[in-house]
């Protein structure tokens, strides 16, 4: 079923939207990010003109991420604390990265940046927990290992000390509000809610524990990709609200089986899925940058 | 027996009526051509607007007419018809990507100021036959005519890769068209041709154009407008995003969050039986 989307002005079918929303929900609701480092590309590839793609990418995002929010909450597995910190530097970060983000489009190089932000934060963060969750597979597989609560590093000398009881942390209210301050720009940068970075940093950086992590982070990514539409919507026109609700539609359900699927799995085993699938988009966006393109030539709208 | 006699006095009567419209034919060929336009087109389109429903995939437009003539029909090649169809214009930038560092980012631009989003041309007999090249610039009627105006500054050596690379990744997209032989023409009088709008089409006033030619000169041109244009709930929702973006937001992010929010008071629902 062919339907026309007004804003993009491309005509796609009903049913693949429908499923690229719940396979992106999918992931949402397993890993506690918001899909839209896989839903951004996924809409290019189907020819949505890429502005169109990223501030409806983010509008489905706020749907999918209210659905695995509200599923996290009645699990009580979100921090509201440690999300309202992290949402208050994320405003401030996104709100600097749309900055560097007209900066960058001015010196023409926009595209570049963002493909290597994508390729060197998505490797090193895959990387990252690929090999961190293997040993921790292979440590809790052994009898008799009695894992420490969590580990005490710098993070936890700061002023500022605040309780985060539902994450049982004690540290101050700095490095959380870094962290969501660095997603912030990156995410604006990158056209992301930004939660494949945040994950990966409330685990390592934070020391916060893994079922905790996915309802926080939703609950921020909540927030900041609302903002996100809102502004895009705003300055540029750019939000087409048939596309999203196409996407919305696969992407709620998708989201709900996520995370019925992810209270299943173990948290090493979510883990390495996670990574696994953060290397593949990377090795994929890496290529489009080393090989030799099919065309070398593109044609971009407008003449700015 | 009597049918067949009748059969062959028609034939006789049709070959002495040919033969003698051919013979003041003669002197009038002598003339140029503009001085007399002979040749008139008289054309009409199936319909002359189009409405983008969301359901939208396309659109077929028949363009027919007839050639209106004082004279007879002149000797010589017989008439071509082209019929083109375009969609407004606009600025595009095409890049050309470099292998700089090891890496393939793009390092050139081309800026044309003005390229239609859409253009099919139809032809009658293969373009390159009916078409003298002179005329074909005059009104820009082939493909490689469709765009104008180079924006600001060339930087490039030589623009032609870049508009080149234009027209192709268009014609791929099936957005630039070239149909030869896809009018047809009946004793040099009728014609019709079929275009399929694709479905990927924006907004906007497109233009028809349908051009009679002898001997690759153009002789006489009819222009038709076709009006493209959003309904119901496509026209609702984009005139909502532009003329109130911050209420359409809103609208957007309530969609989302009710959403978002009934998928999983529904599936809580279902789990609890």
């Amino acid at each position: 079923m062919q339907i026309y989307l007004p804003i993009a002005e491309v005509s796609v079918n009903a049913f693949t939207l429908v499923g690229l929303g719940g396979l992106v929900g999918l992931m949402s609701g397993l890993f506690g990010v918001g899909g839209g480092f896989l839903i951004t590309p996924l809409l290019f590839f189907i020819g949505i003109p890429p502005a169109i793609a990223v501030a409806t990418g983010a509008n489905q995002v706020v749907a999918s991420s209210v659905s695995g929010v509200l599923a996290h909450v009645k699990r009580k597995s979100v921090d509201f604390r440690m999300g309202g910190v992290l949402l208050a530097g994320g405003l401030v970060g996104s709100w600097l990265g749309v900055w560097v983000f007209t900066l960058l489009q001015a010196v023409g190089q926009v595209d570049l940046v963002v493909q290597l932000c994508y390729v060197v934060f998505l490797g090193l963060i895959g990387a990252m927990m690929l090999q961190e969750s293997i040993r921790a597979l292979r440590r809790s597989s052994m009898p008799g290992y009695r894992k420490r609560l969590h580990q005490h590093n710098w993070v936890h000398r700061w002023p500022l000390k605040v309780k985060f009881r539902a994450s049982g942390l004690y540290i101050s209210a700095f490095p959380p509000l870094m962290v969501g301050l660095a997603v912030g720009v990156l995410a604006a940068i990158m056209g992301v809610g930004g939660g494949f970075i945040m994950v990966p940093a409330m685990i390592y950086l934070l020391g916060m524990p893994t079922k905790v992590v996915v309802g926080t982070s939703l609950f921020q990514i909540t927030f900041v990709t609302a903002f996100t539409t809102l502004m895009h919507a705003v300055s540029y026109n750019t939000v087409d609200i048939m596309l999203a609700v196409l996407l919305i539609i696969g992407g709620v359900v998708g989201a709900q089986f996520g995370t019925t699927l992810g209270a299943r799995l173990r948290a090493e085993q979510l883990r390495i899925l996670l990574a696994l699938l953060v290397l593949a988009v990377c090795g994929k966006l890496a290529l489009d940058l080393f090989l030799t393109p099919d065309d070398l030539y593109a044609i971009q709208p407008g003449i700015g | 027996m009597r049918a067949q006699l009748a059969g062959l006095l028609l034939l006789a009567l049709t070959c002495t009526a040919s033969a003698q419209s051919t013979v003041p034919q003669g002197d009038v060929d002598a003339l140029p051509v503009e001085a007399a336009p002979a040749e008139t087109v008289v054309a009409g389109l199936s319909s002359d607007s189009v409405a983008i429903t969301a359901s939208f995939d396309g659109s077929d437009i028949l363009i027919y007419g007839a050639i209106k003539r004082e004279t007879p029909i002149p000797d010589g090649p017989p008439l071509q018809v082209i019929v083109t169809v375009e969609a407004p214009s606009s600025g595009v930038t095409v890049w050309r990507k470099e292998r700089k560092a090891g890496i393939w980012i793009n390092s050139e631009a081309v800026r044309i100021g003005a390229a239609p989003g859409f253009y099919a041309v139809a032809t009658s007999a293969a373009l390159g036959d009916i078409l003298l090249p002179e005329w074909d610039s005059r009104y820009r009627i082939s493909l490689s005519h469709a765009m104008r105006a180079f924006a600001g500054q060339i930087a490039v050596e030589s623009a032609v890769p870049f508009t080149e690379a234009l027209i192709r990744i268009r014609e791929n997209e099936g957005l630039y068209r070239l149909d030869e032989g896809s009018v047809s023409l009946i004793d040099q009088t009728l014609f019709r041709a079929d275009v399929s709008l694709p479905a990927n089409l924006v907004e906007g006033a497109y233009k028809t154009r349908i051009f009679l030619l002898r001997q690759g000169q153009v002789i006489d041109v009819f222009v038709a407008p076709i009006n493209v244009r959003k309904v119901g709930l496509e026209r609702w929702l984009y005139r909502l995003a532009f003329d109130q973006p911050f209420l359409y937001g809103l609208m957007s992010l309530g969609v989302a969050v009710f959403a978002g929010w009934g998928a999983s008071a529904a599936f809580r629902k279902l789990r609890r039986p």
